[in-house]
């Protein structure tokens, strides 16, 4: 059954707070994209991906491809809320032996569909289940979330060219566009210009929407599930590190915990402790 | 006479004996024409994935359509897929996606295209990728076998093969070929030369030369590079006493390296490698490549001289 806008906007307010606390516990990771990502991982779980958590490895699923493997813990979170994982498991972030390695992981994590950890890999991977479902004549969709620093690798093209080149109208991108990759903001590293003309002119139909608008994010999921004639991309402007605000649009908490101090604010902010 | 063929033209002809199955795919990056992946798609135009000149991509999409229940066979030039090598460590063998990769025109004997397309590290790299089983098979009949042995292997593969002909050593003996198994082609006690693909023809006529000089030696044509068929290298180490390995590759890491490892933490024994001495090619015929790199018969033969007279 499909989850109401204020029922998603918990969902993902949960979610925040479980990435707080894998970040805070393993003192490692990338809390800013996968809170950035968080709320259009949330609807996109909840309303729109087939999947059952009972069987992961059922063939005819949907398939999620979180190429910026990094923001791991925001993908963790939701799998744990769906049921893929526990929340105990969630206690096993980049602990020896545990389901949720740094990177996500298809051969640790059950509802993980790549193996990631490289930037630029993921919709290459993506079109090859996409090509694969057009093969069995399934009616499965394929969605690949990229980072907006992460399409600076030239392979992320390579697989964009293709992808429209093969007609892939199952591959669906929702790109995360927070502004900040690792060492800065990405107007600093690598300046990408007029990145939906860039997508556009590959041949790919594009939707730009505010990546925390839980109404807007229904409205273009909706739009990449409704079209199945041509590739689509949601550009989602984001947030870095969103619903903390000593990590938004904060660079330094691309890949850094935060202290107890700053755990301390950030489950206030969240609404899980009140001060 | 002796049968002339190229080892890409039986990587060719592997892919239309395994179209049967239907969950074989091909992809391509624009050279299907030189690797002989260009016989699939004319007759499965339909499971062929034309990746432009994209290797990464290529790969990739190679994985996907192994994490999706398909056997993707992926090819162009040994060098090109060196491109795509963290595709291939991060994308393929780390999840350990059943991908089959073909590098052809391996080697300096690729020949007049000169250096920049003759890949001299490609099993030295590919072989330290935990999963991936690594073959350099040595004429079309064994290429052909053993390509079509790769549809139930379950773990990724990279297979290089060769642009230029060579001659032919296995029509009729298809049955005697099976991926991790070393094959002897010739028997005698003096000397083992172990060889992977155009210098298995060359270790021949090594033999041939030593046999003129009254020394006996044995040939084992060892198309698969890893898993290494260590059992057989052994037992040749205790007949023979000394050993020569012979490959198109740089004398580091490639099959040279992997029988010194072994031997050298098990049954240390004289070992001769005869390959290219970490430098790069430049253009040439095939045959002048071999001469001009110091890997051809007759530096087989003197290696052997040398490594016999080593033993103790």
């Amino acid at each position: 059954m499909s989850k109401s806008i204020p029922e998603l906007e918990e969902l993902a307010r949960k979610c925040r707070v479980e990435i707080v606390k894998m970040v805070h516990r393993a003192q490692a990771g990338h809390p800013g994209g996968s809170l950035s990502e968080i709320d259009l991982l949330s609807a996109l779980y909840a309303n729109y991906l087939r999947a059952k958590p009972s069987d992961p490895d059922w063939e005819d699923r949907d398939r999620f491809i979180l190429s910026k493997g990094h923001a791991s813990p925001g993908m963790y979170a939701i799998l744990a809320e769906m049921n893929f994982i526990t929340k105990q498991d969630l206690e096993s972030y980049r602990v020896l032996g545990g389901v949720c390695q740094g990177h996500v992981d298809m051969k640790w994590c059950p509802g993980v569909d790549f193996s990631a950890g490289s930037l630029g890999m993921g919709l290459s991977f993506g079109m090859g289940c996409a090509i694969a479902g057009r093969l069995s004549n399934s009616e499965r969709n394929v969605f690949v979330m990229l980072g907006d620093g992460e399409i600076q690798e030239g392979s992320v093209w390579e697989a964009a060219m293709a992808a429209k080149h093969h007609e892939l109208g199952n591959l669906k991108v929702i790109l995360d566009c927070n502004r900040i990759q690792n060492d800065d903001f990405c107007d600093t590293q690598m300046r990408m210009f007029d990145i939906p003309a860039k997508w556009q002119s590959f041949g790919w139909d594009v939707k730009e929407i505010d990546g925390h608008n839980m109404e807007e994010i229904v409205a273009g999921l909706d739009f990449l599930v409704g079209n199945d004639s041509n590739p689509a991309i949601l550009i989602a402007h984001t947030v870095k590190g969103k619903g903390v605000s000593y990590m938004e649009d904060n660079p330094a908490f691309h890949g850094a915990a935060p202290n107890d101090e700053q755990f301390d604010i950030a489950m206030v902010e969240l609404g899980e402790v009140h001060s | 006479m002796t049968r002339m063929a190229a080892t890409r033209d039986g990587y060719g002809q592997a892919l239309l004996d395994m179209a049967t199955n239907e969950k074989v795919v091909v992809l391509e990056a624009d050279l299907g024409k030189s690797t002989k992946s260009l016989h699939f798609r004319k007759a499965h135009p339909e499971r062929t994935v034309s990746c432009g000149i994209g290797e990464q991509n290529m790969l990739l999409t190679a994985a996907g359509l192994a994490a999706s229940g398909y056997i993707p066979f992926a090819s162009t030039f040994a060098i090109f897929t060196e491109r795509a090598f963290e595709q291939m460590r991060n994308g393929i063998a780390r999840p350990n996606l059943a991908v089959h990769l073909c590098g052809s025109h391996g080697g300096t004997h690729t020949g007049t295209d000169g250096s920049s397309a003759q890949s001299i590290e490609d099993l030295g790299i590919y072989r330290t990728l935990p999963n991936v089983v690594v073959l350099h098979p040595c004429d079309d009949v064994s290429t052909r076998v053993l390509t079509n042995q790769l549809v139930d292997l379950g773990k990724p593969s990279y297979t290089r093969t060769a642009r230029n002909k060579t001659p032919v050593f296995y029509d009729g003996r298809e049955d005697e070929i099976e991926i991790g198994k070393g094959i002897i082609l010739a028997e005698g006690s003096d000397v083992a030369i172990i060889a992977c693909g155009v210098m298995v023809s060359e270790a021949m006529k090594a033999a041939d030369e030593l046999s003129k000089k009254g020394i006996e030696a044995t040939v084992i044509d060892m198309h698969t590079i890893k898993p290494l068929d260590t059992q057989l290298i052994e037992k040749m180490a205790k007949q023979c006493g000394a050993i020569v390995t012979a490959e198109d590759h740089n004398v580091i890491g490639g099959l040279g390296g992997s029988v010194a490892e072994f031997l050298s933490s098990t049954i240390p024994t004289p070992l001769e490698r005869v390959g290219v001495k970490d430098r790069f090619g430049e253009s040439g015929q095939a045959d002048e490549m071999l001469d001009l790199m110091e890997i051809s018969a007759p530096f087989i033969t003197a290696a052997a001289e040398r490594a016999i007279n080593r033993k103790q």
